[in-house]
């Protein structure tokens, strides 16, 4: 009897729980990075589209892989209709056509008139991405810790006798190896020529191979701040914009050094397949403004990637903080930076890949 | 285990060693679990025991991280203990939608687990089963393969089928997962049965539904219900299924604990880490009871 | 139908002549079968809705997946004359011209189905730098004239390596070796030949033997310590037994994630273990050592995982061991020492085979705990399995690695089975 009970009480939550999933498409899912960064989209892109169209997003987090998007549109079954990228994902994913095309010419033009085409930083937009944000992976200490002598050089960051303590890096071969070269001697504008070559990648890993020992391995955006919040690190690669949130917000003595930061870009993109396609482009053209993407820079400091929206970056949220020295594109921080290879990164990322985890395991 | 009188010199040395050892040991299995709870109402942000917190300062010691646990993805625009707060609480709060999902997820993954394998149990136990090691090790065997290679599979199998980041998905992979225990533990019981039991009933004229429903099962039901505390727990402790299958909406307490402990790990952790220390002692206290009392049915004593 | 009814009925029957008859005339041995039959049938429909439902869900999609690792049909069907003109190739020198010309015509194709990219990629997994290789490919396949050979090579160098070609056949391959051979560090040379990936590049097999000799070392460590304690938990009074008993349990009940952040609270740099060190004097607090986030805390979390697995069969197994075999061998002159090892040792045989094959089989697909507290140095080979799905995205490698990982689980529970039975195993 109680069998025959829980068969039907299994069956009957089945259903519900199918009518769950079922409830789930009518809202646009909209993917990205979490943490401060998704609440600057939030605030700037997701809360102004819902109050316009009454479309709900749902907003979730990853933490960039983006084997999701691969196994859905293979599937026929695309879950996700928005997502957040990096430029190598965004170009290797639509090379393998798993990415809708976006018309340029059906973006927005900007507030000066110029078209989509003219008013985006040349190389922001892509065959099927839009580029957002462009963003920056540096280096940054506790200020607290270093009383006399201050880091100031990427060649600080693997100088361990002057500047002792551990060292927290992102647990990939990307951005360590250019930032490895670049403290090596390298200019930034030649960091990808020597990568090219098997010396120069030999190069990379020995000059890593000095620090290994104090080496923190991170994997998320927000545990670089965390690591130094918490003493386990005294400087650490990461995200300028998460550095920023964490100095700002949390009152922390974490000082930015810009010299040799490694930039790239953020994009939508829409995964081939989306049963909420329309929808989906509309966010992107809504998300796209000149004014859309000058308020995100009010949550945040990565800098726009529309020429329109940068002199309409003002204060931060908090109305006294000045953004244009925190972006990575201000003058005095662009003097010494190198663009993210993606092309370089398309080709090299699985040898090197397993390159940079041999070196780990040994 | 007392030392005989005729002990030997190094017989007694080796007594004490020997004692000494498996003190540590059983320090060593239940120390990191304890160490836990205090360390949850430090008032501090730290993992270590504060100064404050050792001469039982009552200032060193909070509720803080507890509140946390309900504060964290509410809007905190409603006083603590109104009705709009509860409310905010019930559907907002990152860990109770976790909390609630766990039990959701586990709960009917157990029923279809212990439905399913006390079934077949049943037919296993049978003398006349066909292939019995074979089936047997073939249902056993989602213990024994590792979960990434079940979770992989799962995915990729899921994602064909449209089941992927769905709660019917993650609900049958867990399903999946449980089902050796139950199979283990009802086997277990049934070996025991006699099964004369059956026999008697038929010959006294019960047919196989009355013969099943009051014979069989009732004195199965204990090792059922171990069966079926072992799946939920299997189901509630599963994170590797989760991170493949799952999406934010059918996010699980361990799921919330793994982006806690790699991305931002806090003391309110140590919290939810707490009060699954609770339920687990509320469900070992289930199951020794349950065992006592199957024995005394059963007529063993132990004294 | 009863058996009261039936044996009435065989009673009153006149004392058979020929074979025995059932009350239904039917020849008793024949009779019988057909009842066992019947039980057979019936016992084994009771089991099948489970054996469909795994079948389904488990056995099928472990091996639809485990069907990535032989190889993938990208390549084959989008330069399907390149795959056809290279089945005839030898291997001995570099492709002719007709296999070139195959190429652009199929890239020409591709590039219009824009498809070189994918192909690219795929390619690029076993042959760094094919990606871009055939995305500029296909963007001039149009304007390329004959010979296409020397037009490709003068483009771009790479179009002469012999080794292109044989990743370009292997993958073209509906079964291809290609990532059973890199799942343990191999790959094919320029001729076609098994060759060892450059030094730099070999992972697996390092991971592999870390695998399992960390299980192993927590099999042992498991064991060592565990065995006095099922020893003292059997010969304890109930009572005590019980009580202690709680230590063994409440661990064994604990989530995974619990203990694990119990772990890092303790063995973290500046956790309980730590600091209390410092606070004695026994650790310079400039100098702490690293206890978690490497090798050492993947390996204590893991045998404290672990230890209850080992302890229960033990502990049931020695709960049968009557106590007078050891009294007897005392009796006729045993040291104390004699009397454990030569007899009352083998009979907690069974459960040390139980238990250590167990937690051994457990630990050898380990993830949770290796992704958490394993940092750089403490990372096994689910974790790798993981890594390939998830971020790389090869997934034929991916594979081939859990296939490996596999069989050497469906050995060892193989083994379990022969040894221990499947019917022994017990919880709780």
């Amino acid at each position: 009897m109680k069998a025959v009970k829980l068969l039907g009480a299994t069956a009957v939550a089945a259903v519900l729980a199918g009518g769950y999933a079922w409830a789930q498409s009518k809202t646009l899912t909209v993917v990205s990075w979490g943490g401060a960064y998704t609440k600057s989209q939030v605030e700037a892109y997701h809360k102004p589209f819902i109050a316009k169209t009454g479309i709900q997003i749902k907003s979730e987090d990853y933490d960039g892989t983006v084997a999701p998007i691969k196994a859905q549109v293979q599937s026929g079954k695309v879950t996700w209709d928005v997502v957040d990228v990096e430029l190598a994902d965004a170009v290797r994913m639509c090379d393998e056509g798993l990415l809708e095309k976006i018309d340029v010419k059906a973006l927005p033009a900007g507030a000066d008139g110029k078209s989509a085409a003219d008013d985006f930083i040349k190389g922001t937009l892509h065959d099927c991405a839009v580029s957002t944000i462009l963003w920056s992976t540096i280096y940054a200490y506790d200020g607290a810790k270093f009383t006399g002598a201050k880091p100031t050089t990427i060649a600080d960051f693997f100088d361990t006798t002057k500047f002792p303590g551990k060292r927290g890096m992102r647990k990939t071969a990307k951005i360590n190896l250019e930032f490895a070269l670049m403290a090596d001697g390298v200019p930034a504008a030649e960091v990808y020529k020597v990568m090219k070559t098997k010396e120069g990648i030999d190069r990379a890993f020995k000059k890593l191979d000095s620090i290994k020992k104090d080496i923190v391995w991170w994997e998320a955006g927000a545990q670089p701040p965390q690591l130094l919040g918490d003493g386990q690190v005294v400087m650490t690669t990461a995200y300028n914009g998460r550095i920023f949130d964490a100095a700002l917000k949390d009152n922390k003595p974490f000082v930015i050094v810009w010299d040799g930061q490694v930039w790239d870009l953020d994009l939508w993109v829409v995964p081939k397949g989306s049963p909420n396609k329309d929808a989906a482009l509309d966010f992107l053209k809504f998300a796209t403004t000149t004014e859309a993407l000058a308020e995100q820079a009010k949550w945040i400091s990565y800098a726009p990637a529309r020429l329109s929206s940068i002199p309409k970056v003002g204060k931060f949220n908090d109305g006294k903080t000045d953004m244009a020295p925190h972006m990575p594109t201000s003058p005095a921080n662009f003097k010494n930076a190198v663009q993210n290879d993606y092309l370089f990164w398309a080709d090299k990322a699985d040898e090197l890949g397993k390159q940079f985890n041999t070196w780990l395991a040994k | 285990m007392h030392l005989p009188s005729y002990a030997t010199p190094l017989e007694r040395v080796w007594h004490y060693v020997f004692l000494t050892l498996c003190g540590a040991t059983l320090l060593f299995l239940i120390v990191p679990v304890l160490v836990v709870v205090p360390l949850s109402f430090n008032v501090e942000p730290y993992f270590s025991f504060t100064k404050g917190m050792l001469t039982l300062d009552p200032k060193a010691y909070s509720l803080k991280w507890y509140a946390d646990i309900l504060d964290n993805g509410t809007s905190g625009r409603y006083a603590s203990g109104s009705w709009d707060w509860f409310k905010d609480v019930w559907n907002n709060a990152q860990w109770v939608i976790a909390m609630k999902n766990s039990f959701f997820i586990g709960i009917i993954a157990t029923m279809v687990a212990t439905v399913l394998g006390t079934i077949a149990a049943v037919g296993l136990s049978s003398p006349n089963m066909p292939y019995r090691t074979l089936i047997t090790s073939l249902l056993i065997s989602p213990m024994i393969v590792p979960v990434v290679i079940t979770a992989t599979g799962a995915y990729f199998f899921l994602a064909k089928i449209g089941l992927v980041k769905t709660y019917v998905g993650v609900i049958l992979t867990h399903a999946m997962l449980g089902i050796p225990f139950v199979i283990i533990t009802v086997t277990a019981t049934l070996q025991s049965f006699d099964r004369n039991l059956i026999r008697a009933a038929e010959s006294l004229g019960a047919n196989w539904y009355t013969t099943f429903f009051k014979v069989v099962l009732s004195l199965i039901i204990p090792g059922m219900v171990s069966g079926a505390l072992f799946a939920f727990v299997t189901s509630f402790d599963e994170v590797v299924a989760v991170l493949f299958i799952a999406d934010i909406e059918q996010r699980t307490i361990p799921r919330q604990m793994w982006s806690g402990i790699r991305e931002q790990i806090s003391p309110t952790i140590l919290a939810v880490a707490t009060i699954l220390i609770a339920i687990s002692i509320m469900l070992l206290s289930t199951i020794e009871m349950l065992r006592r009392r199957s024995e005394r049915l059963r007529g063993i004593t132990t004294t | 139908m009863t058996m009261v009814a039936e044996f009435a009925a065989t009673a009153k029957a006149p004392a058979p002549t020929g074979p025995i008859l059932a009350a239904d005339g039917v020849p008793l041995d024949k009779k019988l079968a057909q009842v066992t039959r019947r039980a057979r049938i019936n016992a084994f429909l009771l089991v099948a809705p489970l054996l469909a439902f795994l079948l389904v869900f488990f056995v099928a999609p472990i091996f639809l997946m485990l069907r990535l690792s032989t190889g993938d049909t990208v390549v084959s069907t989008e330069l399907p004359r390149t795959a056809a003109a290279l089945r005839s190739w030898d291997q001995k020198a570099l492709p002719d011209e007709p296999v070139y010309a195959a190429l652009v015509a199929d890239l020409k194709d591709a590039r219009e189905r824009q498809a070189t990219g994918k192909i690219g990629a795929q390619i690029n997994y076993v042959y760094s730098g094919a990606r871009s290789l055939f995305v500029s490919a296909g963007r001039s396949a149009g304007s390329i004239d004959a010979p296409y050979k020397q037009a490709l090579i003068d483009k771009d160098p790479l179009w002469g390596d012999p080794t292109l070609w044989v990743m370009i056949k292997t993958t073209s391959q509906t079964t291809s070796p290609i990532n059973y051979l890199n799942a343990v560090d191999r790959t094919l040379g320029p001729t076609g030949a098994v060759a060892q990936v450059p030094e730099d590049q070999r992972i697996h097999v390092t991971i592999f033997i870390r695998t399992l000799w960390l299980s192993f070392i927590v099999t042992l460590l498991c064991m060592a310590f565990g065995y006095p304690v099922a020893y003292l938990l059997s010969h304890l009074p109930l009572r005590t037994s019980n009580l202690l008993m709680i230590c063994v349990l409440l661990p064994f009940w604990t989530a995974l994630l619990v203990r694990i952040t119990a772990w890092i609270a303790l063995l973290q740099n500046d956790g309980v273990v730590l600091s209390t060190a410092v606070a004695l004097g026994i650790v310079d607090p400039a100098n702490r050592p690293q206890l978690v986030y490497n090798l050492i805390g993947t390996l204590v979390a893991m045998v404290h995982v672990l230890m209850p697995s080992m302890i229960l069969p033990l502990y049931s197994v020695m709960k049968t061991i009557p106590p007078t075999y050891v009294r007897a061998a005392r009796s006729l002159g045993a040291t104390s020492f004699t009397a454990f090892w030569r007899v009352y040792f083998p009979q907690t045989l069974p459960g040390i085979a139980a238990g250590g094959l167990l937690v051994f089989i457990l630990s050898v697909g380990y993830y949770i705990t290796p992704a958490l507290l394993g940092g750089q140095s403490g990372v096994l080979i689910s974790n790798f399995i993981e890594l390939h799905v998830s971020k790389t995205l090869n997934w034929g490698l991916a594979a081939a690695l859990a296939g490996l990982l596999l069989v050497a689980i469906l050995i060892l529970y193989w083994l379990f089975n022969k040894i221990v039975g499947i019917d022994r195993l017990k919880m709780g």
